[in-house]
């Protein structure tokens, strides 16, 4: 029983935030590949990026360090990029094709 | 605690994710994927990175779904209609990703099976002023050019989501 | 365990406290745009119309709540929650007085001090946008999705200048917990001019104090800017399709996204908890002056009443005043008091030039409103930001 208690003491495992890392960037993976409508797709890739992220803050609490979080503030910066310029041709490819569907918008000339 | 809080929070962001990619409506994942980013942001308080906790929660969850949201609203994006899938997608489909799982787990716990504990407060240089330090010293250059790489990309919307002068 | 007993029951205050005044600010803004305008407001429900607000709630919470067939029922129930609980949240780090002391029990009057307090506020402000993004859309009705988009687009337009118009006395203060940032400004250049950061710094931050306002006005949807929910426009924008509680809601919201601002406002620019001149020359008596003269002027005009009722609430009104002016003068609760009425009065006078500037001014037009976000205050802020490091960096 002390046994117990001293282990609930000590705090989480770092490896439990990769173990739910890789789970979410799994479940990105299988959206990313499984969704037919692009809006849903490019959301799958935001949720690896921030399943990435959250491996990266482990890793700087793990080392003691806090080049892990500098490296999710430049992940962040290129996610907000990418998703403006994305979401830009989202916009564009729907004012030229009129669907959402990635199934239709796969050859190059109508 | 730190159990408590680490098993709550980690529920929710899969629960969260896996409706991301079940929901056939793009504003449900939208507001499922906000979740996730909640979560995560808690899970990020947890491990002592408070700064990027509220860059998450100001940057992500309230500008990138923001405008995720805008471009879903703007299109009058409808649910997806279910269409026949291939044998393959649906039979393979989940037992891969389990089993993937799996396999990445069983390294995961294989490699970092003792690389430490996480106690909420162990791990205090995670302030806004050690992650100042750090982007304006060792990291100045990248910091720079992300500067660029920003005004590269609101270049690109601009240029893409205008009309066409004719 | 005495500290989650402690916290609890500052919770509760809190919560209660803000809900009264919330409900009596809607009284106060429809008595000032009242007289304003040279007419007097409510004035039968109780007496200068001071149970109105009761009425009012009464009425919504039994008013018959109206869902549409055509709405998506689960995003139409969560917009106005959403918005709810992001305006109330952002009260839990607002420090409203120094340290109280009970008996063994030595507490700040703030629910909780994060080292990340300002940011904390932003992040909360930004999730604001979703209440009301969802509940345009979730209407399934085009004057309510564009009054939705509109109202987004405005505050997330007005979140730059803001955060901006924020960093700059960040970087004379120093900390971004707000309780640091306070105490940052205590004391008194020249034993009289008080060191808050819109007269002192390197460089004073009357121009952030006056950019942050304006952007206050739009992030909070007020006029000049409250061209999405206008009752004339868009036929009222985003809360057309909502009946009895949930419009309340969202006007609570608002409310509470006001008092919010105005607590920023009076914490980062004009000193906080701090007197506007120091305790030697006797601002402790301040209040109690304030106090014993609104308890004269209501007896005053009780004994000359201009309505048959006055004759007897309004003297009971200048004892109740009689009473709050004795209770400033005792000392073991002076240390306590007179920070907290500093705190109100500063966040009050905000209120009052918020109420102010809506019974005054006509609104903007919408490209108007966004033109000039982006082209006029944007600028602006960024030049502030710029000018305060630079000075802030030779004084250092």
């Amino acid at each position: 029983m002390p046994d117990a208690l001293q282990v609930l003491n000590n705090g989480v495992p770092i490896s439990w935030y990769l173990m739910l890392s890789a789970v979410l960037f799994a479940l990105g993976v299988a959206g990313f590949l499984f969704r037919r409508n692009i809006i849903t797709v490019f959301m799958c890739i935001e949720l690896m990026l921030n399943a990435v992220n959250l491996s990266f803050v482990a890793f700087a609490n793990m080392h003691k360090q806090v080049s892990g979080q500098i490296f999710v503030f430049f992940v962040m910066v290129v996610a907000a990029a990418e998703a403006a310029v994305g979401l830009a041709i989202i916009l564009t490819v729907f004012k030229n094709r009129e669907t959402l569907n990635i199934d239709e918008i796969s050859t190059l000339k109508n | 605690m730190d159990y408590f809080f680490f098993l709550l929070f980690a529920l929710i962001a899969v629960v969260s994710a896996v409706n991301v990619v079940v929901q056939r409506h793009p504003i449900a994942s939208a507001l499922s994927l906000i979740g996730v980013m909640g979560s995560i942001a808690v899970l990020y308080l947890a491990l002592g990175a408070e700064f990027i906790a509220m860059a998450q929660i100001i940057v992500y969850a309230g500008a990138v779904m923001v405008l995720f949201i805008f471009v879903i609203m703007l299109l009058n994006a409808g649910a997806e209609e279910r269409r026949g899938r291939s044998w393959t997608a649906q039979l393979l489909g989940a037992p891969v990703l389990v089993a993937f799982l799996g396999m990445i787990c069983y390294f995961i716990q294989r490699e970092f099976a003792n690389a430490g504990f996480m106690k909420f407060g162990n791990f205090s240089g995670g302030s806004a002023q050690s992650v100042g330090l750090a982007l304006f010293t060792d990291y100045l250059l990248p910091f720079e050019v992300t500067s660029v790489l920003i005004l590269i990309a609101i270049l690109g919307a601009i240029v893409l989501a205008r009309k066409e002068m004719d | 365990m005495v500290f989650f007993i402690i916290t609890l029951i500052k919770i509760a205050i809190i919560a209660f406290v803000l809900l009264t005044v919330l409900a009596y600010l809607q009284w106060v803004e429809r008595k000032v745009i009242a007289h304003v305008q040279v007419r007097m407001g409510p004035s039968r429900v109780g007496p200068h119309g001071l149970l109105q607000p009761l009425a009012d709630v009464i009425k919504l919470i039994t008013k018959e709540g109206v869902m549409p067939p055509h709405v998506n029922s689960f995003f139409y129930l969560l917009a106005p929650f959403l918005a709810v609980f992001m305006a109330l949240i952002s009260i839990s780090v607002i420090p409203f007085g120094t340290q109280l002391t009970v008996g063994p029990y030595t507490t700040w009057m703030q629910l909780t001090d994060l080292n990340v307090g300002i940011l904390f506020i932003l992040a909360v402000s930004s999730m604001g946008v979703y209440g009301i993004a969802l509940a345009g859309w979730s209407s399934n009705n085009k004057y309510a999705l564009l009054g939705g988009l509109r109202s987004s687009a405005q505050m997330i337009s007005y979140e730059l200048p803001m955060s901006l118009a924020i960093a700059s006395p960040l970087l004379i203060a120093g900390s971004l917990s707000l309780r640091e940032i306070v105490n940052s400004q205590a004391g008194y250049n020249l034993g009289f001019i008080p060191k808050w950061l819109v007269f002192a710094g390197p460089f004073p931050q009357i121009f952030s104090f006056i950019i942050f306002m304006i952007a206050a006005f739009a992030e909070t949807n007020r006029i000049p800017f409250d061209l999405p929910e206008a009752e004339n426009e868009l036929v009222a924008g985003f809360h057309v399709e909502y009946s009895s509680m949930t419009f309340a809601s969202f006007f609570m919201a608002e409310y509470a996204n006001m008092v919010t601002v105005c607590s920023i406002a009076t914490l980062l620019f004009l000193g906080g908890w701090h007197p506007l001149w120091p305790v030697e020359y006797g601002s402790n008596f301040f209040a109690p002056l304030i106090l014993f003269g609104a308890g004269a002027i209501c007896i005053y005009h009780g004994l000359n009443p201009a309505r048959p009722l006055d004759r007897y609430t309004l003297p009971v009104f200048g004892i109740v005043f009689f009473g709050l002016a004795g209770l400033m003068l005792f000392p073991p609760t002076v240390p306590i008091l007179m920070p907290l009425f500093w705190f109100l009065a500063k966040c009050g006078f905000l209120l009052f030039v918020f109420v102010w500037i809506r019974a005054t001014l006509p609104r903007f037009r919408y490209d108007q409103l966004m033109g000039f976000a982006w082209k006029g205050l944007f600028p602006a802020a960024l030049l502030n930001l710029l000018v305060t490091g630079f000075l802030v960096a030779l004084a250092s």
